[in-house]
C-alpha cells in the first residue's frame, strides 16, 4: 500500500521537478552565456526553457490521468524549529497540473511572442542590452510560479508568491529610467511592490495563524485540524481566512487593494499579458481554490469574499468605459474579470472560478498582445513619421486610443483577432468566455441574488467598453499619421496570436455544459458543492445583454466614427459628471494618496527623518561623541610619558581598590 | 617510585624543542656571518616543527597532572595556551624577516625564542617558584627586544621604561608571593588553596596578598591603572615587538591569572570577581576612550589592545567554564588580529615613513590587498561578524550575562560601539581618503606576505568554523577548574 502512495506507480511523475528546473536552467544560460547567443538567441533559449516546462506538465497531466488522486514528491526538509517542520515538497495533483499547464502554455506562447515585441522595444528604446535581462526575469517567473501552483504547504507557496511578486516588480520597472517625469514607471513598480506587500502582510498573518492553532503549514494537516478545531473556534478560522483575502486582493488586484495593476501597464506589453492578465494575478483565485476546505469551514468570509469579487468586478467596469489608453482599459477589463472568478471561487464554485481563470488566460493574454502589436505599429509608424518631418511635436502617444482608428485596413490579422478576444470577453456565444462566464452566473444565481445581479450589470458594462475599444481602435478613419501609416506585425508576433486566437474560440469545449470536462478532473483534487446547472434562461439574458453593450457602442461610437483628434468622448455628452468621475477612476487614486501617502510621506519625512532621526538622534550621537573626546583629553594627561607619573597612579590604584573593598 | 625520564621529557617536548632551537639558533649566528637572515627561516621553521610536535605528542590526558615535582600541571589549558604563544612566536618571526633592521640580527631570535620559552612554562606553572621565574624568562628578554635599536631613542626609551615598569611590579607581585608562601607554607598552587582554608588565615590578609599578586598580573595583560607603560612601549619598540608584546605576551598574563584566581583563590570568588569586573570596566573605558583621541596608529593599538584586554577581563569575571573558553577564544581571535595589525602598520610605516593616521591615506589605491586586510583586521577587533573578534566577544557577555553579570555585558557593548568608532575611522582614511602617492605600489615582501595571509585566513577560520577551538577551548575551562592528580 505505501509503495502505491509512494506514487512511483509512474514513473513520469519524477519529472516534476523539471517545470521549476527547466526556466531555472533557461535562466542560467541566459545569465552566464547570453552574451554570446547572438541578438535573438536570448529569447528563443528562454522560450525553449517554457517549452519544455509546458511539455513536462503535460506529461504530469497525462500520467495524472491514469491514476487521477492526488501524490507529492518529497524534496528535501527545509525547515525544522521546535516543533515546525516545513520540508520542501512538490504536490501534482489535477489543480496544480491545470495551472502549470496555463502558465507554461500561455507563458510559451507569450515568450515567442516577445522575442518579436522585445526586439523591437528595445531598438525603440535605445538599449539593446535589456533583451537579455528581460527573459532572464520572464524564466525566473515562469519558474517562480510554478513553485506557487506546485508547492504542497503554505510556506512554499509564499515563496512562489514572493517570487512572482519580485519578478513583477522588476518587470514593471523594465524601463525604470522612463516614463513621466524619467521615473513613472520605476514609481509604477514601487507601487505594486507596495500595495503588494500590504496584502502579503495579510497573507503572512494567516500563516502565522496557522502556525500557532494549527502546528503545521502543510495544505492537508492544515485542512484536517481547521476541520476539527471549526466548531470550537469559528473566530479563529474566519480570522485566518480573511486575512488571506488580503493577500488574495493585493496579488489578484481587488478592492481596496487593486490600484497597482492599471499602474503596472508601464511594464512591456508581454508583461502585462502574461504577468498582470494571464498568471500571477490569478495567484489569489489558485490560492482561494487551494484553500478551499478552510474557507468552506467559514461562510461568512466566503460571503466576504465574493462581494469583494463582485463590486471589484462592477467598479473596475465603470472605470474600463472611461479610459482612453488601450491598455488600461484591458488592464481595468483584467480587474474586472478577477472580481469575476474571486466571487466564484469565494462562494465555493471552484471549477466555474477555475474554468474562468483559463479562458480569461486565453483570451486576455490575446488581446494584451494584439493590443502590443498595434502598438507597435503605431510605434514604427510614428518614429518613420518622426524621422521624414523632422518635427518633435508630431510625437503622439502611441497608446491613446483617439490617436488610433482605421487600423482595420492597416492590420488586419490583429484586428481579427482582436475582435475574437474582444467578443470572448464579452461573453458571446460559442466562445471561450461565454461558458465560463455563463457558469459563474448560474452558480451565482443559486447563492445571492444581488451578487448576481452586480455581475450581470458588469457583463453588459463588459461587452459595451470592449465595444467601445474595438470601434476606436479600429474602425473609422485613421486620426493621426501614425495610425495612417501603421503596419502589421512580422510572423513572430501573429503566430502566437493566431493560437490564442483559436484557444479563446473553442476555450468553452473544456467544459461544455453537461460534458462538464473540467469540472470532473478538479473533483480529484477540490471537492465541490454540486455545481449549478446549464440556464438557458440565464445564459440567454446574459447574451442578450452583452449583444446590447457591444448595439450600445457601436451606436455612439461606430455609428457616427470620431472624426477628430482629440474629439470629446460621445459618451461625455449623455454622462457628464459621471463620464468625468469615471475616467479618473472615481477619484480612488487621490483619494488614496490623500488619506494614505501624503499623510505616511509627511510622517516618515518631516517627523521621524527630520525631527526624529536628523535632530534629536543625531544631535545626541553627536553630543556622546563630544563628550568622548572631552573624556579622553582630560584622560590623556594622565599619560604624560614620565614613570614615576605612572607608578604613582598604580599605587592610587591599589590604594583605591583596597580602600573599596575595605568599606565595603 | 620508578620515574619514567622518557615520559616526562615528552611533557616539555615544546620547551625542549624551544631550548634546543635556542641552541641552534645561537650556534649558526656564530658560523652564518654572510647570511644571517636566514636565521629567521631556521627559527619559524623550527617554530613551525615545534607545533606540529607538540600538537601531535603532548595531548594532555583528560584529567590534569601534576609532574617534574609538582612543577608543572599537564593540562589542556597549558597545552593549548603553550600553541598560542608558538603560533604568535612563529608569525613574529616572520613580520621581523620583513623587517630589514631585524632581520639580520640573531640575538633578536634569540631572545624572541627565550621569551617564549617562559610564556610556556607561564602557562604551565604549578608552584609560585616556577611561576616567578618562567614570568621573568618571559619579561627580562622582553625589556631588550622592545630596546633594541640602540640608535633609536625612542626604542631605547621604550625598552627602559618597559624594565621600570616590570621591576616595579614584579617587586609587588613578588611580596605577594611571599605573603602566600608566609601563610600557607608551601609553594605548590594547588596546596595553597586547602591550606588558606583550613589554617583560619583572616580573609583580610588573603585578599590584599591577591591584590598584590594582581599587580603583577594587571601589568602583563596591561589593564587599567597598571597599563600605562603599554602606550609608550608600543610607540617606541619594534612594530614585531610590539605585535608580541600585545598579544603573546598578553596571552600568558592571562593564562597566570586565569590560573591563579581559580586555583588559590577559590574562596574569595565573590570578592576577586568583583575586583576583576571593575578593572574590566575601567580598561575599557580609558583604552577606548583614549584611542579615541589618537592620531598614531600605534598609539590607537596600544590602547585598543588595553580595551580589548578589558573584554577578556569580562570572560575572567564571569567564574564560568564559558567564561573561560571565552577567554581562550578571544585570545587566540586577537593573537592572529592583533598581529595582522602590526604586521601591516610595520609595512605601511616603512614604505610612508609614518605611522600617522593620516598617512593611510590612499592605501586602498596602493595596495588593495592590504588595505583589504586591515578591514578584515578593524571589523574583527570591532567585534564584526564574519570574523573571529565577533565570537571571541560573543562568548564572553554570553558568559557574563550567563552569571548574572549583565551590567558588565552592557558596558562592554556599550565599549564596543565606542570602540568601533576609531577602527571605522582608519578605515574610512583608507578607502575614503585620497593621496598624492597612491599610484605608487606598496612592496609586500614574501615573509609579511606569508604571515599576513595566514593571519587573515586564520581571523576568517575562527569566525566561521567555530567548534574546533571551541570544544578544545571548553576543555581546557573544565580541567582548568579541577585538581589535578
Amino acid at each position: 500500500m505505501i509503495f502505491l502512495e509512494k506514487n512511483i506507480a509512474d514513473p513520469l511523475l519524477n519529472l516534476a521537478p523539471l517545470v521549476i528546473l527547466f526556466p531555472l536552467l533557461g535562466l542560467a544560460i541566459n545569465l552566464l552565456l547570453g552574451r554570446r547567443l547572438g541578438e535573438k538567441g536570448a529569447g528563443v533559449v528562454a522560450s525553449l526553457a517554457s517549452g519544455s516546462s509546458f511539455v513536462i506538465s503535460l506529461l504530469l497531466t497525462l500520467s495524472l490521468q491514469a491514476h487521477p488522486q492526488a501524490f507529492t514528491l518529497p524534496l528535501f526538509q527545509w525547515i525544522s524549529i521546535g516543533s515546525l517542520s516545513v520540508s520542501w515538497d512538490m504536490r501534482v495533483d489535477t489543480l496544480s497540473t491545470t495551472m502549470m499547464l496555463v502558465v507554461s502554455g500561455v507563458g510559451t506562447l507569450i515568450h515567442v511572442y516577445a522575442i518579436g515585441y522585445m526586439y523591437n522595444d528595445v531598438h525603440h528604446q535605445g538599449d539593446v542590452g535589456r533583451y537579455r535581462r528581460f527573459f532572464v526575469f520572464f524564466n525566473l517567473f515562469i519558474a517562480a510560479m510554478m513553485l506557487l501552483v506546485s508547492a504542497n504547504n503554505y510556506l512554499v507557496l509564499f515563496v512562489g508568491w514572493e517570487g512572482v511578486g519580485l519578478c513583477s516588480y522588476l518587470l514593471i520597472g523594465f524601463w525604470f529610467e522612463k516614463g513621466k517625469d524619467g521615473i513613472g514607471n520605476a514609481r509604477a513598480a514601487q507601487k505594486a511592490f507596495v500595495v503588494n506587500r500590504i496584502g502579503d502582510f495579510g497573507l503572512l498573518i494567516a500563516l502565522f495563524m496557522m502556525f500557532w492553532w494549527f502546528g503545521s503549514l502543510e495544505f492537508e494537516r492544515v485542512f484536517n485540524a481547521a476541520r476539527s478545531l471549526a466548531p470550537a473556534q469559528q473566530g479563529v478560522l474566519l480570522a485566518m481566512t480573511l486575512f488571506m483575502l488580503m493577500g488574495v486582493a493585493g496579488k489578484s488586484a481587488q478592492l481596496p487593494l487593486y490600484v497597482w495593476l492599471p499602474d503596472a501597464m508601464a511594464g512591456p506589453t508581454p508583461v502585462s499579458a502574461l504577468i498582470h492578465a494571464a498568471t500571477m494575478v490569478t495567484a489569489g483565485v489558485y490560492l482561494i481554490a487551494r484553500s478551499q476546505p478552510l474557507f468552506a469551514l467559514a461562510p461568512a468570509a466566503q460571503g466576504v469574499i465574493c462581494w469583494v469579487g463582485a463590486l471589484t468586478a462592477l467598479l473596475a467596469a465603470t472605470i474600463a468605459v472611461g479610459q482612453m489608453d488601450i491598455k488600461k482599459v484591458l488592464a481595468y477589463s483584467t480587474i474586472s474579470q478577477l472580481g469575476f472568478m474571486v466571487a466564484a471561487v469565494g462562494m465555493g464554485a471552484i471549477t466555474a472560478g477555475m474554468f474562468h481563470l483559463i479562458t480569461h488566460a486565453f483570451f486576455k493574454a490575446l488581446l494584451f498582445l494584439a493590443a502590443g502589436s498595434v502598438i507597435m505599429g503605431m510605434e514604427g509608424a510614428n518614429t518613420v513619421a518622426h524621422h521624414h518631418a523632422g518635427n518633435p511635436e508630431e510625437e503622439i502617444d502611441p497608446q491613446d486610443m483617439r490617436n488610433m482608428g482605421g487600423l482595420q485596413k492597416r492590420m488586419p490579422l490583429t484586428y481579427g483577432v482582436y475582435l475574437v478576444g474582444a467578443l470572448a470577453l464579452a461573453g458571446i456565444a460559442p466562445l471561450a468566455g461565454f461558458f465560463s462566464k455563463d457558469e459563474i452566473l448560474v452558480s451565482l444565481w443559486d447563492y445571492s441574488l444581488p451578487i448576481f445581479l452586480l455581475l450581470l450589470l458588469t457583463s453588459f458594462l463588459t461587452a459595451f467598453y470592449m465595444g467601445r475599444q474595438v470601434l476606436m481602435v479600429f474602425a473609422g478613419k485613421a486620426r493621426s499619421q501614425a495610425a495612417q501609416q501603421a503596419s502589421e506585425s512580422p510572423k513572430v508576433i501573429t503566430i502566437p496570436l493566431l493560437i490564442l486566437a483559436v484557444l479563446s474560440l473553442l476555450g468553452g469545449l473544456i467544459n461544455l455544459p453537461g460534458v462538464a470536462t473540467l469540472e470532473k478532473w478538479l473533483e480529484h483534487t477540490v471537492a465541490m458543492p454540486e455545481a449549478g446547472h446549464f440556464s438557458p434562461a440565464i445564459a440567454l439574458s446574459s447574451t442578450l445583454l452583452a449583444l446590447l453593450g457591444l448595439a450600445l457602442a457601436w451606436v455612439l461610437y461606430g455609428y457616427r466614427s470620431l472624426a477628430k483628434l482629440q474629439q470629446s468622448d460621445p459618451l461625455a455628452n449623455y454622462l457628464g459628471v459621471i463620464f468625468h468621475a469615471v475616467q479618473n477612476q472615481w477619484w480612488i487614486d487621490s483619494l488614496y494618496q490623500r488619506v494614505f501617502v501624503i499623510p505616511y510621506r509627511y510622517i516618515s519625512h518631516e517627523v521621524l527623518a527630520q525631527w526624529f532621526d536628523q535632530e534629536t538622534i543625531d544631535t545626541m550621537a553627536h553630543d556622546l561623541g563630544r563628550w568622548n573626546q572631552w573624556f579622553a583629553r582630560v584622560l590623556s594627561y594622565l599619560q604624560n610619558g614620565f614613570v614615576r607619573t605612572y607608578g604613582l597612579v598604580v599605587l592610587l590604584g591599589v590604594v583605591v581598590m583596597l580602600a573599596f573593598l575595605a568599606t565595603r | 617510585m620508578m620515574i619514567d625520564v622518557g615520559r616526562m621529557m615528552l611533557e616539555i617536548l615544546p620547551e625542549i624543542g624551544l631550548l634546543i632551537l635556542i641552541g641552534v639558533v645561537l650556534v649558526l649566528d656564530l658560523f652564518w656571518r654572510k647570511s644571517r637572515k636566514k636565521l629567521g627561516w631556521v627559527s619559524f621553521a623550527g617554530l613551525l616543527l615545534i607545533f606540529v610536535l607538540t600538537l601531535v605528542f603532548v595531548q594532555p590526558a583528560r584529567l590534569p597532572q601534576l609532574t617534574w615535582g609538582g612543577m608543572i600541571s599537564l593540562d589542556m589549558t597549558g597545552y593549548i595556551f603553550r600553541m598560542i604563544f608558538i603560533a604568535g612566536a612563529a608569525l613574529t618571526v616572520l613580520y621581523a624577516i620583513a623587517n630589514d633592521s631585524l632581520a639580520g640580527r640573531g640575538e633578536f631570535y634569540l631572545l624572541l625564542l627565550t621569551s617564549t620559552l617562559g610564556m610556556c612554562f607561564m602557562a604551565s606553572a604549578a608552584d609560585l617558584i616556577m611561576l616567578f621565574l618562567a614570568i621573568e624568562t618571559t619579561t627580562v628578554p622582553l625589556f631588550v627586544l622592545a630596546g633594541f635599536l640602540t640608535r633609536d631613542q625612542k626604542s631605547v626609551e621604550s625598552g627602559i621604561k618597559y624594565l621600570l615598569f616590570a621591576a616595579m611590579t614584579s617587586a609587588v607581585m613578588l611580596y605577594g608571593f611571599t605573603w602566600l608562601y608566609g601563610f600557607s607554607g608551601t609553594t605548590q598552587l594547588y596546596q595553597i588553596a586547602e591550606r588558606l582554608k583550613y589554617g583560619f588565615v583572616p580573609q583580610a590578609a588573603v585578599v590584599a596578598a591577591m591584590m598584590l599578586v594582581l599587580v603583577g598580573f594587571g601589568f602583563k595583560i596591561s589593564a587599567v591603572p597598571f597599563h600605562f607603560w603599554a602606550p609608550d612601549v608600543y610607540d617606541g619598540a619594534p612594530y614585531p615587538v610590539a605585535g608580541f608584546l600585545s598579544t603573546a605576551s598578553k596571552a600568558a598574563g592571562f593564562a597566570v591569572l586565569a590560573r591563579a584566581l581559580f586555583v588559590i583563590f577559590p574562596l574569595q570568588t565573590e570578592t576577586w570577581t568583583l575586583i576583576v569586573a571593575l578593572l574590566s570596566t575601567a580598561s575599557m573605558f580609558v583604552g577606548n576612550l583614549l584611542a579615541l583621541a589618537q592620531k598614531n596608529i600605534k598609539r590607537l593599538l596600544a590602547y585598543s589592545s588595553i580595551a580589548q584586554a578589558g573584554y577578556i577581563l569580562i570572560g575572567v569575571a564571569a567564574d564560568s567554564p564559558l567564561g573561560t573558553s571565552g577567554v581562550i577564544y578571544y585570545l587566540s581571535a586577537y593573537l592572529l588580529t592583533n598581529l595582522a595589525a602590526f604586521g601591516i602598520v610595520a609595512l605601511v610605516g616603512r614604505a610612508v615613513g609614518s605611522d600617522e593616521i593620516s598617512a593611510y591615506a590612499g592605501l586602498s589605491r596602493r595596495s588593495p590587498a592590504l588595505a583589504l586586510a586591515m578591514l578584515v583586521v578593524m571589523l574583527s577587533l570591532g567585534g564584526i561578524p564574519p570574523f573571529a573578534g565577533f565570537i571571541g566577544k560573543l562568548l564572553v557577555f554570553a558568559a557574563a550575562i550567563e552569571r548574572g553579570l549583565i551590567w558588565l555585558a552592557i558596558l562592554g557593548v556599550i565599549n564596543t560601539i565606542v570602540a568601533l568608532f576609531y577602527y571605522l575611522t582608519v578605515l574610512k582614511v583608507i578607502y575614503l581618503y585620497r593621496s598624492e602617492e597612491e599610484d605608487k605600489p606598496l612592496a609586500v615582501s614574501s615573509a609579511a606576505g606569508t604571515a599576513l595571509v595566514i593571519c587573515i585566513v586564520g581571523i576568517i577560520a575562527l569566525g566561521v568554523v567555530i567548534a574546533p577551538l571551541y570544544g578544545w577551548s571548553t576543555d581546557a575551562a573544565a580541567t582548568l577548574l579541577f585538581l589535578p592528580r
